[in-house]
């Protein structure tokens, strides 16, 4: 899932930083210092939940729950996750330093997409539709997260396509976990606590 | 094995990596983002092996200095280099070139594998600098350092945020892990898994917006509005403008390095 330094082209990286520049930019505007303990505690949440490995087989995959947090947070999402990734890199060495432009719009973008699709969805009476909406966010950002992935590595070189071919299906199992596991989480928190949706963040 | 991973991760509560002290210490935060940063432009736009290579040997000395734990340090990259051993596997079927050997009528090329090769050592180069210069001082400090150097004050103050929850976050996490083991619950692939991890994501959202709320009102109640003040002054002192420049002309002999003709 995260790129590594070096081997995007520099198109590729200079598109993606400009980007994300942009995202956190309007990320920032919406986001007001009254909101910064929530979107620091959610941003913290989907750091921890990017350690959960779940066993697949004899491997094991992490969750990566961005289609949640884009319908939580919306353009936020992209700060956050900015955030995140910068302390990954810096302290964990997960990615690079370069690219991280890139790698916060794969994951940030399909965030905020998701936030625009399942707005309504999320937000039904029955906690079934709502986790029904919830599950196609989840398995819906990983699928434009991969495709992004596999853009930004196929538009880097000829070289890199079968690479960026391979992308998608690996990332057929993610898609049906974060799919189950996003369906019971919005189902509870819409049994638990429905106001946490229904009210609107923003 | 993943078990072991997922709790020396969750555990990090924005500390810096465990080292002895060192001169590297004493450096200026904020000369130590920036060398960095200009570090990692000035290798990833390298074209030859000469400047990508004396590259990784200065991060080598500079892990070396900074009294980093080397097997430590050495276990975080191998995770990358995992990744990149299936690139180098696939690169050189895939670009054209001198032929190595073939197998199954795909023949690998020379140049797939030395441009294979070529962003191995410049993603390990610019890690083991990160880890030397910024990950020895604690997150913390890596965000005044940045908010002196002028990256907008939300964002710094998210980072801050962060990095004081994750803690108190992962804590909650672990204790409610803790609760499912307690009644025997093993991680498998099957839905009932998924389901309980779905909930156990679910309940730790509820809680932590709870207590964002609490958060955010304690702090409203001793008067926040809206600021942290950074208080420590950054001061460039002569250990500071004697690395910086020794850093920036060794920078500049990398780019002098990716001068063609050098080459031919």
């Amino acid at each position: 899932m995260h790129i590594v330094d070096g081997a995007l082209s520099s198109p590729v990286l200079i598109t993606g930083a400009v980007l994300t520049v942009i995202g956190v930019f309007i990320g920032l505007k919406k986001m007001d210092y009254d909101h910064l303990p929530l979107v620091g505690v959610l941003a913290s949440v989907f750091f921890i939940a990017s350690y959960i490995h779940l066993p697949l087989g004899f491997s094991s995959v992490h969750l990566i729950m961005n289609g949640l947090l884009g319908i939580l947070l919306g353009w936020v999402a992209f700060p956050a996750l900015l955030v995140a990734l910068l302390l990954q890199v810096i302290f964990f060495g997960f990615g690079g330093l370069l690219v991280l432009g890139v790698n916060t719009l794969n994951i940030a973008l399909p965030a905020v997409i998701i936030y625009y699709l399942c707005y309504k969805g999320i937000r039904h009476e029955s906690a079934k539709v709502a986790a029904i909406w919830g599950a196609i966010g989840g398995a819906g950002a990983i699928i434009i997260t991969s495709l992004m992935v596999a853009f930004s590595l196929a538009l880097s070189g000829e070289s890199f396509v079968l690479a960026a071919k391979a992308v998608l299906p690996a990332h057929i199992p993610i898609m049906i976990i974060e799919g189950f596991v996003s369906y019971a989480a919005v189902y509870l928190i819409h049994t638990v606590k429905p106001e946490f949706i229904t009210k609107d963040a923003h | 094995m993943s078990q072991g991973l997922e709790h020396s991760l969750t555990s990090w509560s924005g500390q810096a990596l465990k080292h002895q002290a060192s001169w590297i210490d004493d450096i200026d935060a904020r000369v130590r983002v920036v060398c960095s940063g200009l570090f990692a432009l000035v290798v990833v736009s390298s074209q030859h092996f000469v400047p990508a290579l004396l590259g990784l040997l200065c991060a080598f000395l500079l892990v070396k200095s900074s009294k980093l734990n080397i097997k430590r340090t050495l276990r975080r990259v191998v995770a990358m280099d995992l990744f990149m051993l299936m690139l180098i596997c696939v690169l050189p079927f895939t670009t054209p070139g001198d032929p190595i050997f073939s197998v199954f009528g795909l023949t690998a090329s020379w140049q797939g594998l030395l441009h294979a090769l070529l962003i191995t050592v410049k993603a390990n180069a610019v890690l083991l600098v990160l880890f030397s210069l910024v990950a020895t001082m604690s997150a913390s400090t890596l965000g005044h350092a940045l908010a002196h150097l002028k990256v907008p004050d939300k964002l710094v103050h998210l980072m801050l945020f962060m990095v004081r929850y994750l803690d108190v976050i992962s804590q909650e996490y672990k204790k409610m892990r803790r609760a499912m083991q307690a009644r025997a619950f093993v991680l498998r692939t099957n839905r009932h898994t998924w389901k309980s991890i779905g909930y156990l994501f679910g309940m730790l959202l509820i809680r932590s917006v709870e207590r964002a709320e609490r958060i955010s009102d304690a702090m409203k109640c001793r008067g926040f509005c809206g600021r942290y003040y950074l208080n420590d002054e950054m001061k460039i002192g002569r250990v500071d403008v004697v690395f910086g420049v020794a850093f920036l002309c060794f920078l500049v002999l990398l780019i002098g390095l990716n001068i063609d003709d050098l080459f031919k």
